[in-house]
């Protein structure tokens, strides 16, 4: 712990019940091609998403292809510009004048891609890519390169072997310990991991979700998991966000989301989950077709056309995210008694 | 002609080595199975174990000047690498098709679906222009892409990469090939998507007889498709039974420490089981069992040779010294 010290830790300001991160209304409208006449068309990836991240815990955010979890990633780290909302982190506003200005945003909040080479400049060595952030944040290289060894050590590399290799002479695993482990050279208090597993093989997987887990204990951190696979979902989050184009579809603690999931695209995604025993197949698929263009989403609810529940006032309105209690919400029709969804009774 | 008891594939002492940068490669290094008409066989395998080079060789795929090619490969009684280039180009799209895991590199995008299948079976089996769309209109339909016959005049660049797959299989089975290799064919689809391909996959496999051999890295693919299941790692077969065998009572401590370390049903608050260490350098492979520096009964016979197979009933073989012992089974 000790040579970590050279940076400082960021102090908590709000108190253990002040969320860590609460994002609000966050949008983001991506401008496409085409359209020579009349508006010009946007791909709504990111619209009016709302949620918050509390102190110490892991919130897994699943979804499909289009459906906005990575711009989501993106906007909060602000790779990308969102076109509104607002991100509030430990109570101090993001971006804004009197708020949290961009660098100290990134002390405080790191991310993990899921390509682990393309993530690493091809041209540093290991030793250097970790220290690079903290020489950057004032750290001396000699104190800035003890900082690297310490964390190659964390993250279950030997310092000796690796401090002077380049990514190419490292495995997928070991390269995607070295992104974990640059993640964590600022000290931050959130680190976004965006599918950082999923281009693992299965026994390089487990390697790293049980060396997540461990240093999100030893080093009091929280997490943001993004993932298609929902059994590791299920393992390490403690609260999780379903999105569906762009919206937040349902979002509530794991035992609420996979014991009782509520929206039925939720309901969908977990009969799509394959069996593991052959006495036990799929017999159906439990939705038709893809996930519909974000460019020109369905109106009202955006998960109506695949929705074996959909009816009129499914296209008409957009429903309210609803609290089921125990921080369950979900956004449906059905669970809305005043909706006027003909089958919304018998939910509610 | 052979008859219906011989098996449609017969593979024996296949051996497949690349020359690389870093010396020379070992990607297959002897593998033998037979595969019975209509019959679903898995390979098993996380990256670099060899699964998808087994399929390019079937296919004779492989670069020729790269690669060094050892063993028999029968398809039908004819061995596929005495055979002129001509003659296996008849073979491929016909007797033997494939389905990759990227669609939209696998399809050619200046030609429509429609287009890109009716010249598969004006090729194969030269009937007119116009009889092959009224075929690929079938394909299509039979593989459940709605509006087919708008579709047959789509891009592969307008589709959805659930319909792009579809169209993929629709092209691959426009022939009636009596074996269909599938490389991992819905690693890169959502989880919606993937079982709905699955579906389609199993469906149109029992209708049609046809054999499979599905090559993939998720056990839940293989559990959902499979009638026998072969768990390779650096170039082997370790284990090979029926998925039933493999998934529930595995024998090999690589196929017991895939499931441990697979994130199913809930495993909330334990520590995973995970498989120490990597998998190995194929330019540099131990001369002993090429899982024994990862695996926890790994004894002085193991580094000293290959284990040999070791059958554990007719169709049941493990590739392990303690294979007649009970390794302790996957929870």
């Amino acid at each position: 712990m000790t040579s970590l010290h050279r940076l400082d830790p960021v102090p908590d300001i709000g108190g253990p019940q002040q969320p860590l991160l609460s994002v609000g209304n966050l949008t983001k409208h991506f401008p496409v091609r085409g359209g020579l006449t009349g508006p010009k068309p946007v791909a709504r990836a990111v619209d009016g998403v709302s949620f918050s991240v509390a102190k110490g815990e892991t919130l897994g955010v699943v979804g499909e292809s289009g459906c906005g979890k990575s711009t989501t990633a993106r906007l909060l780290m602000r790779l990308i510009e969102p076109d509104g909302g607002d991100i509030v982190f430990d109570g101090e506003t993001v971006g804004t004048r009197s708020g949290l200005s961009l660098r100290e945003l990134r002390r405080r909040m790191q991310m993990v891609f899921q390509d682990s080479y393309a993530s690493l400049n091809p041209r540093l060595t290991i030793a250097d890519s970790l220290a690079f952030a903290p020489m950057v944040h004032g750290v001396s290289r000699r104190d800035a390169t003890a900082v690297a060894g310490d964390l190659l050590g964390r993250v279950g590399l030997d310092p000796g072997t690796f401090m002077g290799r380049y990514p190419h002479e490292l495995s997928g695993g070991q390269r995607q310990r070295v992104n974990i482990a640059r993640a964590l050279a600022l000290r931050p208090r959130l680190v976004i991991l965006d599918e950082a597993v999923s281009a693992l093989d299965k026994s390089v997987e487990a390697q790293v979700l049980n060396l997540l887990v461990e240093l999100k204990r030893q080093l009091d951190l929280t997490y943001i998991f993004i993932s298609h696979d929902l059994n590791v979902v299920h393992y390490i989050s403690d609260r999780v966000l379903v999105m569906y184009l762009g919206k937040v579809a349902e979002v509530g603690p794991v035992e609420a989301i996979y014991g009782r999931p509520a929206h039925p695209y939720t309901r969908a995604l977990f009969s799509a989950r394959l069996s593991m025993d052959p006495d036990e197949r799929t017999a159906a698929a439990p939705l038709q077709g893809d996930p519909p263009n974000p460019i020109n989403p369905p109106s009202g609810c955006r998960f109506r056309t695949r929705c074996p529940h959909a009816t009129g006032v499914c296209a008409e309105r957009e429903p309210v995210p609803m609290d089921l209690g125990g921080g369950h919400i979900v956004a449906c029709h059905l669970h809305d008694s005043a909706s006027g969804h003909p089958e919304a009774h018998a939910y509610a | 002609m052979p008859d219906d008891n011989t098996p449609l594939l017969s593979v024996s002492g296949l051996t497949v080595s690349f020359r690389t940068e870093r010396g020379t490669a070992s990607a297959i290094n002897g593998v033998d199975f037979t595969l019975k008409r209509g019959e679903v066989l898995c390979l098993l395998g996380e990256s670099g174990s060899g699964k998808s080079v087994t399929l390019r060789a079937l296919m004779r795929l492989l670069p020729e000047r790269r690669s060094r090619i050892g063993g028999t490969v029968l398809l039908n009684g004819e061995d596929v690498y005495t055979l002129p280039e001509r003659r296996m180009e008849r073979l491929r799209g016909k007797a033997i098709s494939m389905v990759f895991q990227e669609p939209m590199l696998a399809l050619d995008p200046v030609y429509t679906i429609g287009h890109q299948i009716a010249e598969t079976i004006v090729r194969h089996e030269g009937v007119s222009f116009a009889d092959a769309e009224r075929r690929a209109l079938d394909l299509l339909e039979r593989v459940q892409i709605p509006s087919a016959k708008r579709r047959l005049k789509a891009y592969p660049h307008e589709m959805s990469g659930g319909m792009r797959q579809r169209a993929m299989i629709a092209l691959a089975l426009s022939c009636n090939p009596a074996l269909l290799l599938a490389d991992e064919p819905t690693t890169a689809l959502d989880a919606t998507v993937q079982m709905q391909i699955l579906l389609l996959l199993r469906q149109l496999q029992a209708e049609l007889n046809m054999a499979v051999i599905m090559v993939t890295h998720d056990m839940g693919v293989a559990a959902e498709t499979a009638d026998r299941i072969a768990v390779m790692y650096a170039g082997r077969f370790v284990e090979l039974g029926t998925a039933r065998q493999v998934l529930k009572t595995p024998q090999h401590p690589y196929t017991a420490g895939l499931m441990s370390s697979t994130v199913h049903g809930n495993m909330r608050g334990h520590a995973l089981e995970a498989i120490p260490g990597a998998p190995p350098d194929l330019t540099a492979l131990p001369p002993g069992c090429a899982y024994a520096p990862r695996c926890a009964y790994a004894e002085a016979a193991c580094t000293a040779a290959p284990p040999p197979e070791t059958w554990l009933e007719p169709g049941r073989m493990a590739r392990c010294v303690r294979a007649c012992a009970a390794v302790p089974a996957a929870v």
